[in-house]
């Protein structure tokens, strides 16, 4: 088990490793276009060779690599060009927002999806299981813009029940906050349920199930004390790699509600191409993602007691 | 089955066998109505030049309400967008850029993913090792941030979105296909083939690939669907196909800061770009209870 996480662990390090030379050769290869990015189209090829030798653009590339990756290792990343500030300044308040976000969906959405899909999974092709399928497909059908849309056309348009903007400009509001939750559950949970419900309806035909029932027990406590525990493992590694997708959805989301978040963050890095901003945006956001994923590996191994004690 | 029945099935031309499989979905009503959505989308955008009440970037009366009049005497059955041009025609003709765009994204990552993964799959070894290894990499990136950054740092056109979903794609179509060669790679045709010396692109596109088609169709029609999404996003998000030509996602960028005041303007490329997604899921669905049954 423990050589199992060490590994894990190391293959994550590896992981991070390449994404970062993948990005250093994708923005940084050529000092040119860096200057250009940074000093702006306007400078001059003097004011950018300056600008270079200053920051030591002219050393050899796997010195300017080695440094590159020491400042981020340091949380260094740079000054953003458009903020004008170190990018740490501004990237760790955004992505505060955005855990709050992603927390709030998490704890809406894991319980929704795992009630209705072991409700959906208990009695296969039952009336309740076709309609909570055909739910989840038609709301995982709907992209998280046109739900966007649909949402503040009926809530904010002709509802008005509530904000149509989420800037949070004076101060929290929780009102602000249920449009963006909202549209992200409804695309997310959809999934999550459709997998809990496939893993439901096979623990059901499993013979220990069978005897669990004919010796009498209550249906009840058939499905929470037997049932559910290995049910409910291969929904778990889901919810973790949904993590992934919640970051896609983050973006698409923070971006129509003008919430002040990461993901809103990262998208007008990379459309002003803020350079040091979108590297750092981009090496956190791989890190949630692997990190998550790991995550995944080691507590499906460690839920699965086959696994665990072969 | 007997030897005359395979026989002859393999003599029937391709066409008629593909209807054959058609005739089967009819047994999944959730897959007979997801062919119907699609099957009305392609349709549309077949019939575009005729259908469409209007040219899809003239610029006619602005702001104009679903059901309001033209000054032609027609009408503007979905309403006009803030320069005036009508919503109802811009969605037709925008079935044309999702469905030229998205099956071809998909096929080239399908062409990408079939080989690679045949490849890994058959010949296991450093090859498999070195094709997973990068696999693993590219689907450990969240897929909107990878879009991004490449949309972003090449610049957005028609060719970049198709390079850079098929980059992101094919990954996942290896895997698959990897994962479903390593389980049929023993059989015993396989060695018979290999026995008769044949060349391992013989064995590899005419004796393994046949026999892993099932739920690569599946698969196809869900990432079909995920492409036009993504394709949507892109657009939502201002990284799409360049302006003025009609993009469903586009539509939406456009016109989404309205949407408090004229909630129509973006409203219908929105139902458009859901319900097809919706069409390829049912579809997907229909196809595998159809495969699980037969």
């Amino acid at each position: 088990m423990s050589r199992f996480i060490v590994k894990r662990l190391l293959f994550l390090l590896a992981t991070m490793l390449v994404v970062s030379v993948l990005l250093f050769a994708l923005l940084e290869i050529s000092p040119g276009s860096v200057a250009t990015k940074v000093l702006g189209p306007y400078s001059s090829q003097e004011q950018r060779d300056l600008w270079l030798a200053a920051h030591g653009y002219f050393d050899p590339i796997w010195l300017r690599y080695g440094r590159w990756l020491g400042h981020m290792l340091q949380g260094d990343f740079g000054e953003s060009i458009r903020f004008k500030v170190p990018v740490a300044q501004v990237l760790w308040p955004r992505l505060a927002n955005t855990a709050v976000l992603g927390g709030l969906v998490l704890a809406i959405m894991v319980p929704l999806a795992l009630g209705m899909g072991m409700l959906a999974g208990m009695r296969e092709g039952s009336r309740l299981d076709r309609g909570i399928s055909l739910v989840s497909i038609v709301t995982t059908s709907v992209p998280e813009f046109a739900s966007s849309v649909f949402l503040a056309a009926l809530f904010v348009f002709w509802l008005d029940w509530l904000p149509g903007t989420s800037t949070m400009a004076e101060g929290w509001h929780w009102n602000e906050l249920v449009l963006p939750v909202g549209v992200l559950v409804l695309y997310d949970f959809g999934y999550v349920a459709r997998i809990t419900r496939a893993s439901m309806v096979e623990v059901m035909l499993r013979p220990y199930i069978r005897t669990a029932v004919l010796k009498g027990l209550p249906y009840r406590r058939v499905i929470v004390r037997h049932a559910l525990r290995n049910a409910l493992i291969a929904p778990f590694t889901v919810i973790m790699l949904q993590i992934n997708w919640l970051l896609s959805g983050v973006i698409v989301v923070e971006f129509f509600f003008a919430y002040k978040g990461f993901g809103s963050l990262l998208l007008e890095a990379s459309l002003n191409q803020d350079l040091f901003l979108i590297e750092a945006c981009t090496m956190v956001s791989v890190a949630v993602a692997v990190g998550t994923q790991t995550l995944a590996d080691i507590g499906y191994v460690y839920l699965n007691p086959r696994i665990r004690f072969s | 089955m007997s030897e005359t029945t395979i026989s002859e099935a393999r003599r029937r031309p391709v066409w008629l066998r593909l209807l054959a499989g058609l005739a089967l979905l009819r047994e999944s009503r959730v897959g007979m109505i997801g062919a119907g959505i699609v099957v009305f989308w392609v349709a549309v955008a077949v019939l575009a030049p005729w259908i469409s009440p209007y040219p899809p970037n003239a610029t006619l009366v602005p702001f104009a309400l679903p059901g309001a009049a033209a000054p032609d005497g027609g009408v503007f059955w979905l309403g006009t967008d803030h320069i005036g041009r009508d919503i109802l025609s811009r969605v037709i003709w925008g079935s044309r850029t999702v469905l030229i765009y998205a099956p071809l994204a998909t096929g080239c990552a399908y062409v990408v993913g079939i080989v690679l993964g045949l490849v890994a799959g058959y010949h296991r070894g450093w090859v498999d090792e070195v094709l997973s290894r990068f696999s693993d990499l590219v689907l450990s990136f969240p897929v909107l941030v990878l879009y991004i950054l490449i949309i972003a740092t090449y610049g957005s056109s028609g060719l970049n979105i198709v390079l850079a979903v098929t980059f992101a794609s094919a990954p996942a179509v290896m895997r698959i296909v990897r994962g479903l060669v390593l389980d049929i790679r023993d059989r015993d045709y396989i060695a018979a083939a290999q026995m008769r010396g044949e060349r391992t692109s013989y064995i590899l596109f005419v004796e393994i690939l046949p026999n892993v088609r099932g739920p690569l169709i599946v698969d196809a029609c869900l990432r079909l669907g995920y492409v036009i999404i993504t394709i949507g996003v892109l657009g939502f998000l201002g990284l799409g196909l360049p302006p003025p030509d009609p993009d469903w996602g586009g539509m939406i960028n456009e016109t989404r800061s309205m949407t408090m005041a004229f909630p129509h303007m973006a409203l219908f490329p929105c139902l458009a770009i859901s319900s097809l997604v919706l069409g390829l899921n049912l579809l997907a669905d229909g196809i595998r209870e159809v495969l699980l049954n037969a």
